[in-house]
């Protein structure tokens, strides 16, 4: 207690009172700053290594490690005769294909035999060279309409590609954005309170499940329903991976599209409802068209999260690589072409660099879409609200 | 007219309506599909046996094994990184600063990265870079480190969530009131202390909502993994952070689109997705109700 | 006549471009309760944070002049705010304990300073909860979470929180202004005590309320110190028509 008069003098002194380094604190902030720090780093380097590691696109690494097989009377090995023909064919899960996947550890950089190399005999079938001699024409293939990477002449066209990951992203916007938006104009606009708590939780829950689950879902039952249902051919096709992705999509526009309805000032729908307009007519005339913005980056980012998913392609597109039109037909997406064939690759080789080239794509798309979503609807939204 | 009004707005009410009934049944109908084809395979002998006769038979122990490793390694890497960001956003950031800025948009941008990308980071920096650097600065060059593993699923899963930590935790800390952190400074305390002692404690169900929800993520993704450590077939159990691992959501995948005899593996599969399924929906959930108890209290 | 613990020089505040306090000019006595009045927003909750200098938390502010506190100059360079903090308490208008329990909360600050022997801290936390008034309401229940005491009653436990720390002087923002009659009293009564051995400022809205409890009073207006003085001079026979406006009622 304060009871010595004398000593309270000296209390509020410059010395008691001098600036102090206190090391923990100095420690705290600097090394709380730093770990901020990790996720630009973290996008940065996916920016460095994802490129980087298509380099092997323009120019393949050296193989260190490929072993010469010196042995007479050899000719050149090629996929062509075995796979070729059935790479294209679209895939339907009946049991037929045995079981390929290989059971030991994947290691990169160990030799696999494959037959990307030529070797080169003399006369007496002694070897000469063995390189890798398909790089500069396949190179210019990329703007071809044929994907055979694993071929004697690899073509690595990525136009199939684009068409494919195309039509799967445009059939899933067409089923996702209108059930999306229009469940999210009931949530704000029709429903009551209490049912409002409900349905945002409950369609949260759509975005729990794993893609893998919805996508064998998809390959198990839609798959099997739609083909009896619209009698096509192919089992496993674009239209059945569309919407397939559209319930991977639906939660991320509902949420973004709720928020943005609800985010509208009570102002607007009161000054509407007292010119004697009636709920859905706010709704529809008002409400959706003020937050209009907020729908344009939901759709933004449902596009993003649909290009780019891979599980649900590879389960239930068909996986070929195929220049069709028709929705009913199998495709190859960008994403699934990555997570289907980046296993067998050789590390360094051109199959592989095209794979992270397709990556890089990929990247650079949802990062462009993401940017735009944020810096264009954000500038329009702040534009709107001040009456600009 | 006033009918014609009517019928449009009746129609519009209507149709909105149905496209949530719509969302619902179909989440009702994942989830009735995979309990009634995987009910019977679900036993308790089915989650802790291995699989057998070149997976015909036997149960999935070493893929729940797997996923569970893989689920506790990525925690430990993303939860801290992942609360100690949420810190700096919103305890010591100057809001409209460049910085804070630029990491708000890393995080967003990290946020919706296709999660593929995320494998080939983990190929082309964890395996290609830091296991290559390992393998030639440890062990003189011999390969243990430059190739798909435990550690390097992993990390690779825990970039995927690390944003899921960053928000939960930010709006977590962001629900402890502006005068406990008054009353704290006020009584002398520095700016650490109060943060240790005082904001810190009140986030923790904001830490505890973003660990499960990553930990959920973690559990059911499989597109990092593919090529970064998972694996179909594996004889024994890791024992070490340099292994292989098998994973449930690889194992439906491989299983769903590689089995050479359906009719026998059907029941796995439907079992197999029926776990993970009934794991990510739990772990949701629960994080779904502490989520809305929290912002319940801020009301 | 005491002498001033306090002495502030043209103190001056802007938020921005905004000002908010105008060349502020008092000096506050020891070991007297002193209460700052005016109508709302008139500065004087902003001029009573200057002093433990927790306006330095708010972004955009920009302070000149001096306070001195036993004729150091706080707000001179280098000077170390967390140290100054433990010496000068807060009470604030709306209580704000920890969500911590009634014995961790009072701890706190003892905690900070590196105190923790369990010994010790309980002393510590009796002698503050006693000083405070509310140990008999609480020694029962040390370790509850303090968020289930009643408005009065955490307030009281912030003021024991405070005392804690052992301060010399004591600021109080509204610290009654939602409470009700019978806590107001309480706290009231408190303040009548704990003036024997801390400089205690007061700001109210309460013109009673500060007839009641101070000693000196100081009026503000619209960031201005109109007057400063002995309480009951200020509320019958004030200098400045202004204050005496204020008082009689006629705006506010």
């Amino acid at each position: 207690m304060n009871s010595d008069p004398a000593k309270n003098k000296f209390v509020f002194t410059a010395d008691s009172l001098k600036k102090k380094f206190r090391l923990s604190e100095f420690l705290s902030e600097k090394i709380i700053t730093s770990v901020a720090f990790l996720s630009i780093a973290v996008i940065i380097l996916i920016f460095i290594f994802v490129f980087r590691e298509s380099l092997p696109a323009f120019r393949p690494r050296a193989k260190h490690n490929i072993e010469k097989t010196a042995s007479a009377g050899n000719k050149p090995e090629s996929y062509g005769g075995e796979t070729t023909g059935t790479q294209q064919k679209p895939e339907s899960y009946t049991g037929a294909e045995p079981a390929t996947k290989e059971n030991k550890p994947e290691a990169y950089g160990i030799v696999k035999d494959t037959a990307l190399t030529t070797e080169v005999k003399n006369v007496d079938g002694n070897l000469v060279s063995s390189e890798n001699n398909n790089d500069e024409g396949s190179l210019s293939s990329l703007f071809s309409n044929e994907w055979y990477p694993v071929s004697d002449n690899p073509r690595y066209g990525l136009i199939p590609l684009f068409i494919g990951t195309l039509k799967v992203t445009l059939i899933a916007m067409l089923f996702a954005v209108p059930i999306a938006i229009l469940a999210a104009l009931f949530s704000s606009a029709f429903a009551p309170p209490w049912l409002r708590e409900w349905i945002k939780p409950a369609i949260e829950l759509l975005a729990g499940f794993p893609s893998v689950v919805i996508g064998f879902f998809a390959l198990m039952v839609m798959a099997t329903v739609f083909q009896n249902f619209f009698g096509y051919e192919t089992r496993l096709n674009s239209f059945v991976g569309g919407a397939a992705m559209a319930l991977a999509a639906i939660p991320i526009i509902f949420t973004i599209t709720e928020d943005a309805l609800t985010a509208i000032p009570a102002t607007y729908k009161e000054a509407s409802l007292a010119l004697g307009a009636s709920r859905w007519q706010t709704a529809v005339f008002v409400t959706l068209p003020a937050a209009t913005p907020g729908i344009f980056a939901a759709v933004l980012l449902g596009v993003g999260r649909v290009f780019g998913e891979t599980m649900i392609a590879l389960m239930a597109t068909g996986n070929a690589a195929l220049s069709s039109l028709n929705p009913f037909e199998s495709v190859r997406t960008l994403a699934a072409t990555i997570g289907a064939e980046m296993a067998e690759v050789v590390f360094g080789d051109m199959h592989y660099g095209i794979l992270f080239l397709i990556g890089s794509i990929l990247f650079i798309f949802n990062f462009s879409l993401n940017a735009l979503a944020e810096f264009y609807i954000k500038g329009k939204l702040v534009r709107k609200i001040q009456g600009r | 007219m006033r009918l014609k009004n009517k019928l449009i707005g009746g129609a519009i009410v209507t149709s909105s309506a149905i496209s949530v009934v719509l969302i619902i049944a179909v989440i009702v109908i994942i989830l009735v599909v995979t309990i009634i084809g995987g009910k019977d395979k679900l036993s308790w002998e089915f989650l802790t046996s291995f699989p057998k006769e070149g997976m015909m038979e036997g149960g999935i122990f070493p893929a729940i094994y797997g996923t569970v490793l893989l689920v506790i390694i990525m925690s430990i890497a993303a939860v801290p990184f992942g609360t100690i960001t949420a810190i700096y956003l919103s305890e010591y950031a100057h809001e409209k600063s460049w910085l804070a800025q630029t990491i708000r948009f890393a995080v967003r941008t990290l946020a919706t990265v296709p999660s593929i990308i995320f494998g080939l980071f983990g190929l082309g920096f964890f395996i290609k870079f830091v296991g290559v650097g390992m393998d030639n600065w440890f062990l003189g060059g011999q390969l243990r480190w430059a190739q798909p593993n435990l550690l390097w699923g992993s990390l690779t899963m825990a970039l995927l969530t690390l944003p899921v930590v960053i928000v939960s935790v930010e709006e977590a800390i962001r629900t402890v009131p502006m005068e406990l952190r008054e009353a704290s400074l006020a009584l002398g305390a520095t700016k650490w202390q109060t943060i240790w002692k005082v904001v810190i404690p009140g986030s923790i169900s904001g830490i505890m909502t973003g660990t499960i929800l990553a930990v959920s993520r973690g559990a059911g993704e499989v597109a990092p993994i593919l090529f970064t450590g998972a694996a179909y077939y594996l004889a024994t159990l890791p024992t070490s952070v340099s292994d292989q691992f098998m994973n449930l959501g690889y194992h439906i995948y491989v299983m769903s689109t590689q089995s050479s005899n359906v009719d026998q593996t059907l029941p796995i599969q439907f079992a197999t997705t029926l776990v993970l399924l009934m794991l990510t929906f739990t772990l949701n959930f629960t994080a779904v109700l502490i989520r809305s108890r929290l912002r319940r209290r801020v009301k | 006549m005491k002498e001033a613990k306090i002495i502030t020089r043209d103190l001056t505040l802007h938020y921005s471009q905004k000002m908010a306090l105008n060349s502020i000019n008092i000096q506050i006595p020891e070991k007297e309760v002193t209460a700052f009045i005016g109508p709302s927003g008139c500065g004087k909750s902003t001029f009573l944070r200057c002093l433990n200098r927790m306006n330095d938390l708010i972004p955009n502010v920009h302070i000149k002049g001096e306070i001195l506190i036993d004729g150091l100059n706080i707000y001179q360079k280098k000077i170390d705010v967390v140290n100054l903090r433990k010496k000068i308490g807060m009470v604030f208008q709306k209580s704000n304990p920890f969500a911590k329990s009634i014995f961790e909360n009072v701890a706190y600050g003892p905690r900070i300073n590196g105190i923790n022997n369990m010994k010790l801290l309980t002393g510590i936390v009796e002698r503050s909860l006693k000083n405070a008034a509310i140990w008999d309401e609480v020694k029962d229940r040390m370790h509850d979470s303090a968020l289930g005491l009643s408005g009065g009653q955490q307030q009281r436990l912030c003021i024991a929180r405070t005392l804690a720390v052992e301060p010399e002087i004591i600021l109080m923002d509204e610290p009654a202004s939602a409470l009700d009659p019978i806590s107001t009293g309480k706290i009231e009564e408190l303040i009548f005590e704990l003036k024997k051995n801390y400089t205690i400022v007061i700001v109210t809205h309460n013109m009673q309320q500060a007839a009641r409890v101070s000693d000196f009073t100081a009026f503000f207006y619209l960031g201005e110190l109109i007057e400063h003085g002995k309480t009951r001079k200020i509320f019958t026979a004030p200098d400045n028509k202004q204050t005496e406006e204020y008082i009689t009622g006629r705006f506010g």
